[in-house]
């Protein structure tokens, strides 16, 4: 791999021990890759949460160890200097004002609060979501990114135009300082036409459709890089949130179009580019029906917990659910948790809508989600969700019953205790 | 005595360093690392994967590679510090999940086989793996 002379120098320590261990990790991870050379980005998202259980051990000795080891791949321990790239903390483990809720140790709770403050100090902004473009880190279409969160990534290329691959904890850590990624894979425009064509026959509309659509896509084309074409709404941005966010799960698409819509496909002949158009994979109602039954993990219909926000709500899903809620009480069974970006979770206070959702017996909870933090409320057999993605993932991780559907059904089902819905 | 064994030979490119010698774990399916595999025990926890529940500690697991969420590679370093990764991996699909993974697991790695390892290697087959040098034997096993 060709490097720049200031990479070299970084490489070969002139700025420090902890770049220098960046720098080995990218050059032995870009190697593993086949790029022939980094590329410059100054927009990191990552992952330094250093409070979950099983890295206590190394947290309680310090948070240098777990970036040394956890975001650089080091086996030696080295000082972290400030990030040398504007950073951003992707969702983390624990909601720390609801950690009580979540049965979170105080200990852990805290180090949790100190975590924030050594990333911070060193320039880690704590957005702590899987959604930092919805709270303000809005990348520009070909602006080169190394960002973590597959639900993120698939936003920021798709519906932003901007350049990132799917990174990990490592390559972000070592990304933050130094301002490096290797260019490979979808930094490159030539890797980024569709390769994959999802004709739509039926009307996609509400956030269940585009779900279930999204999960069709990934399960069809797995990695590739699907266009869609059809008669299809123009969908607002939580639609397209929540389609890429399935679609990643179900599959490993990074990448899709839906022309017209999304920047880099003005029609379905740019979409492709200079490949020809394949056949088309057919969605219609059929596939919709097997789709929506995939999604399920349950039988029994007496629920009681009921998960809303993955990806993390909108301030736009906030008013929704206070508007459904309004009036109305939580079954005294069921457990409602709606998740939201912490900066998120203000405006919705602010505007009054979580007095709303809590006046019902719902909890705002903020940073963190059931399935990435593992914990449920107690004593919880079965989870209802408006989400594909914590379909795909809760029942597996969390070994509970899951039913997927939309806001509306997800509400009945917390005011009266049982699940209707159905496709 | 005849020697009943039949040994294939492939070549590749290593993308991690070193050696090992196990029994080869094969499967079709791409895996997930959150929420797709345990890893306290190197288990597929993936409540539809034809592998679910077995685990491919110690095992050189030929599969054609990542799927599924971002924290792939934090998973495989965290198989790595649990002593529960596999020996070796095979692969056949490029991603940045499989080459970060496979570079902090310090599992050797090989990949870009000059054939077919889903043709060649069945699972219980015997495999020694030189990712230094690129190159996979398989000893069929029955």
């Amino acid at each position: 791999m060709h490097l720049t002379d200031a990479e070299q120098a970084m490489l070969d320590g002139a700025e420090g021990e902890a770049k220098a261990r960046a720098m080995d990790l990218l050059m032995r991870y870009g190697a593993a890759l086949g790029a022939e050379r980094l590329v410059e980005t100054r927009n990191v998202a990552g992952a330094f949460n250093a409070s979950t259980p099983s890295i206590r051990h190394m947290a309680e000795d310090s948070f240098d160890r777990v970036f040394s080891e956890l975001n650089l791949d080091s086996d030696e321990v080295v000082a972290i200097p400030h990030m040398a790239v504007p950073t951003c903390q992707l969702i983390t483990g624990i909601d720390v004002a609801n950690h009580a809720l979540q049965g979170v140790d105080p200990a852990l709770a805290e180090m949790q609060v100190e975590g924030e403050a050594y990333f911070g100090r060193r320039g880690i902004s704590m957005m702590c979501t899987c959604t930092p473009y919805q709270v303000g880190n809005v990348p520009v279409r070909g602006e080169h990114l190394a960002w973590m969160e597959s639900s993120a990534v698939i936003y920021a290329n798709s519906v932003l135009g901007a350049r990132t691959n799917v990174e990990g904890k490592e390559s972000t850590g070592a990304a933050a300082l130094t301002g490096r990624i290797p260019f490979w894979g979808l930094h490159l425009p030539g890797n980024r036409h569709a390769d994959r064509l999802i004709e739509v026959g039926i009307e996609v509309d509400d956030m269940a459709d585009w779900g279930v659509l999204g999960y069709f896509a990934g399960l069809a084309v797995e990695d590739g890089k699907p266009s869609l074409s059809g008669n299809l709404r123009t969908p607002t941005l939580w639609k397209l949130k929540h389609f890429g966010a399935a679609a990643a799960s179900s599959g490993g698409v990074e990448l899709y179009h839906i022309p017209g819509v999304t920047p880099e496909a003005p029609d379905l002949d740019a979409a492709f580019g200079p490949h020809p158009c394949p056949e088309p994979i057919r969605y219609g109602p059929k596939e919709r029906i097997d789709c929506w039954e995939r999604l399920q993990s349950a039988e029994d219909r007496k629920v009681d917990f009921i998960m809303l926000g993955c990806p993390h709500n909108s301030i736009e899903q906030m008013a929704e659910v206070a508007e459904l809620l309004e009036g109305r009480r939580v079954h005294p069974d069921v457990a409602l948790w709606i998740h939201t970006p912490r900066a998120i979770a203000e405006v919705s206070r602010r505007s009054g809508y979580s007095a709303i959702i809590e006046a019902a017996g719902g909890v705002v909870m903020s940073d963190t989600c059931p399935a990435i933090s593992r914990r449920l409320p107690e004593g919880v057999r079965v989870v209802a969700t408006d989400s594909a993605k914590q379909a795909h993932y809760l029942p597996a991780i969390s070994k509970r019953q899951g039913w997927f559907g939309s806001l509306r059904h997800c509400v009945e089902a917390a005011v009266s205790g049982t699940w209707t819905g159905g496709p | 005595m005849a020697d009943d064994d039949t040994r294939i030979l492939l070549r590749g490119r290593g993308i991690v360093p070193g050696k090992a010698v196990a029994e080869a774990l094969v499967t079709r399916q791409t895996i997930s690392g959150w929420g797709g595999i345990d890893e306290r025990d190197g288990t597929v926890i993936e409540l539809r994967h034809e592998l679910h529940g077995v685990s491919f500690a110690g095992k050189v697991l030929v599969f054609p590679g990542a799927k599924g969420s971002s924290g792939w590679s934090a998973y495989w370093h965290m198989l790595r510090l649990n002593g529960t990764a596999p020996a070796a991996m095979i692969f056949t699909r490029m991603s940045t999940k499989i080459a970060l993974g496979a570079v902090v697991s310090r599992v050797p790695t090989v990949t870009d086989l000059d054939g077919d390892p889903f043709e060649a290697i069945e699972t219980g087959d015997l495999v020694e793996l030189d990712a230094d040098a690129g190159t996979v034997s398989v000893t069929k096993r029955g």
